[in-house]
């Protein structure tokens, strides 16, 4: 593979290999937005979305930007993802198709943006110029001085530990609250929609929200333990639905006296078997 | 996914090593690309993945739920406190210089970033582990045929 580019780049007179990289990673960067765009299922979105994270990472490697692909990849293609999975959970698994218009203004608007940017491209100075603006500011002096204050062989590090000590600091109070508001509005244990309030005398709880452990539908078997394949059927849907809600309502009990962190282990026990297969949840 | 054997396998081979590599990430940041908030993030990764193969509920008496929120606000601690280390021993908040008095090697500086950035660790790691937690806990376990 690596001697087919070097042959290429060989042909084509001057052209270095990783230019020839860095056009195919920027194709297939291409190619995997306009799939993102096309494709309704929503897994195979979040899929691809992590498909575009590394390869946006890969390209970074290939500009040297080593630290901005750590980050890149690690984020992009691994928590974002498994994030957007379980949001997905508890939404939908396919998107709705999105009926097209002829919006022509906007499609104005987009080419005009478009054509401006290739107006100004040859107004940017060139990969790894030493005369630009970013390698001549104060990012060289970063580079000169942290050798001596700081004795760190990573000016990125330096730069983000030592010399923005205080940027990181209120980067990672950022971090913090994002978890905080987290915790605050969803609980730990899927547990913040249990919430009741007393409003003017009147009773208000969240019916609607959705909960850990517990079936919200009467489509949902409520059958604990599992049956013998002998047995009937429960006789008609009308018991089922009462026992659905009677249990709902025991575990709301439950889970309202109990704290937080011990509900999982109560709610173990009361784990409906898997679901047959076909059944829209 | 009970039933997923090479999964269950190659992942148990794996978090470990996952996690030693995080640690890696952190400590050799210094040195090469990383730091602390990749590192947190990677640590977070293992234990997403443990979820996923393994189920929640395991991944919650595995990594309880309580340690999260002493792992948050450890990491704020820790960075806000190297500060005002910092500060007590004479210096200005976060110089670094007077955690070690050296004066012809920066030895503090190194001292100070590797503090600094393991507080960094703790509070992305368990901050995404929170995150996860929080979505991941809303909506029972599925079974692989209804993904």
């Amino acid at each position: 593979m690596l001697n087919l580019i070097n042959a290429a780049a060989a042909q084509a007179g001057n052209v270095p290999p990783t230019l020839i990289i860095d056009i195919c990673l920027m194709a297939m960067l291409v190619v995997v937005a306009f799939a993102i765009v096309r494709i309704r299922s929503l897994f195979a979105i979040v899929m691809l979305q992590g498909v575009y994270s590394l390869l946006s990472a890969a390209w970074f490697v290939s500009l040297d930007a080593v630290d901005v692909a750590f980050t890149e990849s690690a984020v992009g293609a691994g928590i974002s993802t498994v994030l957007m999975l379980s949001a997905m959970l508890l939404t939908d698994r396919k998107s709705a198709p999105v009926p097209v218009k002829k919006a022509l203004g906007p499609l104005m608007v987009c080419v005009l943006a478009g054509a401006a940017m290739f107006y100004a491209i040859p107004d940017m100075p060139a990969f790894g110029d030493p005369d630009s603006p970013a390698n001549t500011g104060p990012g060289m002096e970063y580079m000169t001085a942290s050798v001596k204050q700081v004795e760190v062989p990573n000016v990125v590090t330096a730069v983000l530990a030592s010399y923005r000590g205080y940027d990181t600091m209120a980067e990672t109070v950022v971090i913090f609250m994002a978890g905080l508001g987290v915790l605050l509005l969803l609980g730990l244990n899927g547990n913040a929609g249990f919430w009741q309030a007393k409003v003017q005398g009147q009773n208000i709880c969240t019916q609607a929200a959705p909960r850990a452990r517990i079936l919200t539908s009467p489509s949902d078997k409520p059958n604990t333990e599992p049956r013998a394949p002998g047995d009937p059927e429960p006789s008609s849907k009308n018991t089922s639905v009462k026992k659905v809600a009677a249990k709902k309502t025991a575990a709301r009990k439950t889970a309202a006296k109990k704290p937080a962190t011990k509900r999982t282990t109560s709610k173990k026990a009361a784990k409906k078997p898997a679901k047959p297969k076909g059944e829209a949840s | 996914m009970n039933s997923h054997l090479i999964l269950r396998t190659v992942s148990k081979f794996l978090i470990p090593l996952i996690v030693v590599y995080g640690l890696y990430v952190h400590f050799h940041g210094d040195f090469g690309p990383g730091g602390g908030f990749q590192a947190g993030v990677i640590v977070a990764a293992a234990v997403v993945l443990y979820a996923l193969i393994f189920g929640l509920d395991a991944c919650k008496v595995a990594v309880p739920p309580s340690w999260i929120r002493i792992g948050m606000t450890t990491g704020v601690l820790l960075y806000v406190g190297t500060g005002v280390v910092t500060w007590l021993l004479g210096g200005a908040f976060l110089d670094y210089d007077v955690l070690r008095n050296n004066p012809d090697h920066p030895a503090g500086q190194h001292l100070g970033i590797i503090l600094v950035e393991l507080g960094v660790l703790f509070t992305v790691a368990t901050v995404m582990v929170a995150i996860f937690y929080a979505f991941g806990s809303r909506t029972p376990d599925i079974s692989d045929e209804d993904w």
